[in-house]
């Protein structure tokens, strides 16, 4: 489990690099953190991993306090670096056996980690190869083995599928999404919207520091985009007129064949309102929901962020 | 115990692994240490010849130590490369973070580091002069005895030590590795001239005195060591802190810390520099108890030593009583020589001298500078007494009257430069080091300008023109 309150770094006295940073993220979650370049991301994660001090706040991982018990901290994070950071000279194998020992396990349990991991990643047959021949996608694969390799209670990943190919990131994210359904706490940094939208439990977005928003999908799109839109697609031209919008349904948009209508409780009104659209003989074709991608909320929301930092 | 010393040597393992796994580390530095000490070898035949048709038999006695220690120093110089990307250089190349990331203690980093940073270079000074002993022991000159080989492989420790630590200071401290590269030569070149004093030992003839560099270039590593570990914090390894110079900022902080917030010169005097003189409480006992000992070590061995190497004869002693007769005329007008002024300047250089000695040894060059002083007024009064003046009444009349200001001041002036010192090596976890070193100099400067500056100003106005006439008093047979 993360928790956080308030959770500030300042460098040079001057600059604030991440600024009340509040968050919760329960076991069985995973958070994506997304933000441009500087954003703060990076540093928020390394606060968590108990690498930087927070200025100003708190943050708990895993049950250890960051400042009070930074060893305890690292000890039960696995952290998958903006950097893939391997040893190049050093074999796949080698890597990760290095990393088990430097976290403690056993010779058993180290041959187990890391024999499972490099067969689940498809790096078994390069095991014994300079992990500098490898090429980008297996590095990231490799690093990302080095984070699970003491099976972490948290998690803490930095462009986990960043240079990898399709397979090799469909792979990963099965991976996660596994690591979720074990119950473990899960921090992902991404610029892959489609990522944290098919994986993410909640999103947070941050700007220049600040958390602009965090919450599920569901709850950012309504946030940002407003209410829910549900479109009906006619098989020929259908007049509106006489047509008696239920409560909590307004018309957002029209054309000869479809109207787009913006509704508040879809559960409650949309039965009404398909029922009085084949009451007035409509060709209906479909009635369905407007695909509202994670991608809108965040240029949205950016948008929104720098007009106000513009206007400033 | 046995759980630190397996992830020290972890972390040394992996490093040893990953330096003889690069053939561009591996095969040059085997090209140069195989290669030296032939090149050595021939010289030193050639220098032999020589000095036989010449003469030269001191040289000749100890060419060959002294070589040894050269053929020992060359490759720590070359292979201090290893030490001083070791921190930086896992920076560059984004391997660091996962390591800080892992559970490791950063002791446990630091000495795994400094671990293969020493045994590195070492490895390569032994082999190479290995290689050159085998080659002296097939010509036909004197081999050096095994108990000055012992002496030099340890000087040769010591300074692998010395080199190797203050070069993982460097790259913890260093942003780039191209910075620590650059750096490098604070290493190299002081210890370049440590070389050659200690040359200056082995020519001298007297193997005994090695131990005492030994023992100095083993105190300043000891404290290089725990100046690493004690600054040694992940975050500056990954912070924003150390990439940039922000001169406004240091000087507030300088300013703040120097001003304490006093508002009139009054109120500094009585609030600042009362706190600053009880923090220097411990340094103060340190520094007089040093200077006593100092003092009494340095005239008991006049006392003793001296008729040894000098006969002190009626003769002679009527031979000093003249010259002083002829030089105390001079007394009268020694403002006309030395102005106040000037004696207040040479003063005060002498005490910057002391701190800036201390700053690059943490205290101890600036201490034993200062003792020597101190030495040399105990040396003074012992002579005193082998001539037949009372050594009290010596200190009385030549020393004491501008004394009381003088060594007061210098006294502050080194406990203020062994605080700067101790302070450097001392583990602070809210401070960086250059904040350390910025505040305690400010803390020193206080002292500085407050009390010392003022009593040298006094004590050179009494030693010109109170001093000369105290000592006439005092002597009026002279």
């Amino acid at each position: 489990m993360i928790e956080t309150n308030d959770l500030s770094k300042q460098y040079n006295n001057d600059f604030w690099a991440v600024d009340g940073v509040t968050l919760n993220v329960q076991p069985g979650q995973i958070l994506a953190l997304l933000g441009q370049n500087g954003a703060g991301k990076t540093t928020t994660v390394r606060m968590l991993t108990a690498l930087l001090s927070p200025t100003r706040g708190w943050a708990r991982v895993a049950g250890f306090d960051v400042v009070k018990n930074p060893q305890e901290v690292r000890a039960n994070v696995g952290v998958l670096t903006e950097q893939h950071g391997l040893y190049t000279r050093m074999s796949g194998e080698e890597y990760l056996e290095y990393f088990g020992k430097v976290y403690g396990l056993d010779e058993k349990t180290r041959r187990e980690r890391s024999g499972y991991l490099l067969e689940y990643f498809g790096l078994a047959d390069s095991a014994h190869r300079r992990s500098g021949e490898y090429s980008k996608g297996m590095k990231q694969k490799l690093a990302l083995a080095r984070a699970l390799i003491h099976d972490p209670s948290v998690l803490l990943l930095d462009e986990p599928t960043s240079a990898m190919d399709p397979e090799s990131a469909q792979l990963v994210r099965s991976e996660i999404a596994r690591l979720r359904s074990s119950k473990r706490t899960i921090v992902m940094c991404t610029h892959n919207l489609a990522e944290a939208e098919a994986l993410a439990d909640t999103i947070a977005i941050i700007y220049r520091g600040r958390i602009l928003l965090n919450g599920t999908l569901d709850q950012l799109k309504r946030d940002v985009l407003g209410p829910v839109e549900y479109e009906a697609k006619f098989a020929e031209a259908f007049e509106l007129d006489g047509l008696e919008l239920p409560e909590g349904v307004t018309l957002a948009s029209r054309s000869a064949t479809s109207l787009r209508f913006r509704v508040d409780a879809p559960q409650l009104t949309n039965p009404r309102l398909v029922s009085q659209l084949i009451a007035r003989k409509a060709s209906l074709v479909s009635f369905q929901e407007v695909s509202r991608k994670l991608e809108q909320v965040y240029l949205k929301t950016m948008a929104d962020a720098q007009g106000v930092s513009h206007a400033a | 115990m046995r759980r630190n010393w397996d992830a020290i040597w972890l972390v040394a393992r992996r490093e040893f692994i990953d330096q003889f796994r690069d053939w561009r580390i591996v095969v040059p530095m085997l090209l140069l240490i195989t290669i030296f000490p032939f090149i050595a070898d021939d010289t030193t035949r050639y220098a032999i010849g020589f000095m036989n048709r010449f003469g030269g038999d001191l040289i000749l006695d100890n060419l060959i130590p002294f070589v040894i220690l050269v053929i020992g120093f060359f490759p720590l110089s070359f292979t201090l490369v290893v030490a001083l990307e070791s921190f930086v250089g896992e920076k560059e190349r984004g391997t660091i973070e996962p390591l800080l990331s892992s559970p490791l203690e950063d002791y446990q980093m630091y000495l795994g580091k400094l671990l293969v940073g020493i045994a590195t270079p070492l490895f390569f000074s032994y082999f190479s002069i290995g290689i050159y002993l085998l080659l002296v022991s097939r010509r036909d000159v004197a081999f050096p005895s095994a108990y000055m080989l012992a002496l030099i492989f340890l000087l040769t420790f010591a300074h692998a030590v010395l080199m190797v630590s203050s070069a993982i200071v460097i790259s913890v401290q260093a942003t780039t590795i191209r910075s620590a590269n650059l750096l490098a030569s604070f290493v190299v070149v002081p210890v370049a001239f440590l070389l050659q004093g200690e040359t200056v030992l082995i020519f001298w003839g007297n193997e005994d005195v090695l131990w005492y560099a030994i023992a100095a270039v083993t105190l300043l590593a000891g404290l290089l060591v725990r100046l690493g570990l004690s600054h040694f914090k992940r975050e500056y390894l990954l912070g924003r802190e150390i990439d940039t110079l922000n001169f406004k900022r240091m000087w507030q902080t300088f300013q703040e810390r120097f001003t304490g917030g006093a508002r009139s010169i009054k109120d500094w005097y009585s609030r600042e520099i009362p706190t600053t003189l009880r923090q220097l409480r411990q340094p103060l006992m340190i520094v007089l108890g040093l200077s006593v000992i100092a003092g009494l070590a340095s005239y008991v061995w006049v006392i003793v030593n001296v008729p040894g190497y000098i006969e002190v004869s009626p003769d002679r002693i009527d031979g000093v009583r003249n010259f002083l007769n002829q030089n105390l005329a001079n007394l009268d007008s020694l403002g006309d020589h030395l102005p106040a002024p000037l004696l207040f300047f040479y003063n005060a250089r002498t005490t910057i001298f002391f701190l800036l000695a201390g700053v690059i040894s943490f205290g101890t060059l600036g201490l034993t500078l200062f003792m020597f002083n101190i030495a040399l007024v105990g040396g003074v009064m012992g002579a005193a007494q082998l001539i037949g003046f009372s050594p009290l009444l010596t200190f009385a009349a030549g020393i004491l009257p501008h004394g009381i200001f003088e060594l007061t001041a210098v006294i502050l002036a080194t406990a203020a430069m062994l605080r700067v010192g101790a302070l450097l090596v001392t583990p602070q976890t809210d401070k960086s080091l250059g904040e350390i070193l910025l505040l305690s100099l400010a803390d020193w400067f206080k002292v500085y300008v407050g009390l010392v500056v003022p009593l040298l100003a006094v004590a050179a106005l009494i030693e010109i023109y109170l001093t000369p006439v105290i000592i006439r008093l005092a002597f009026p047979y002279l």
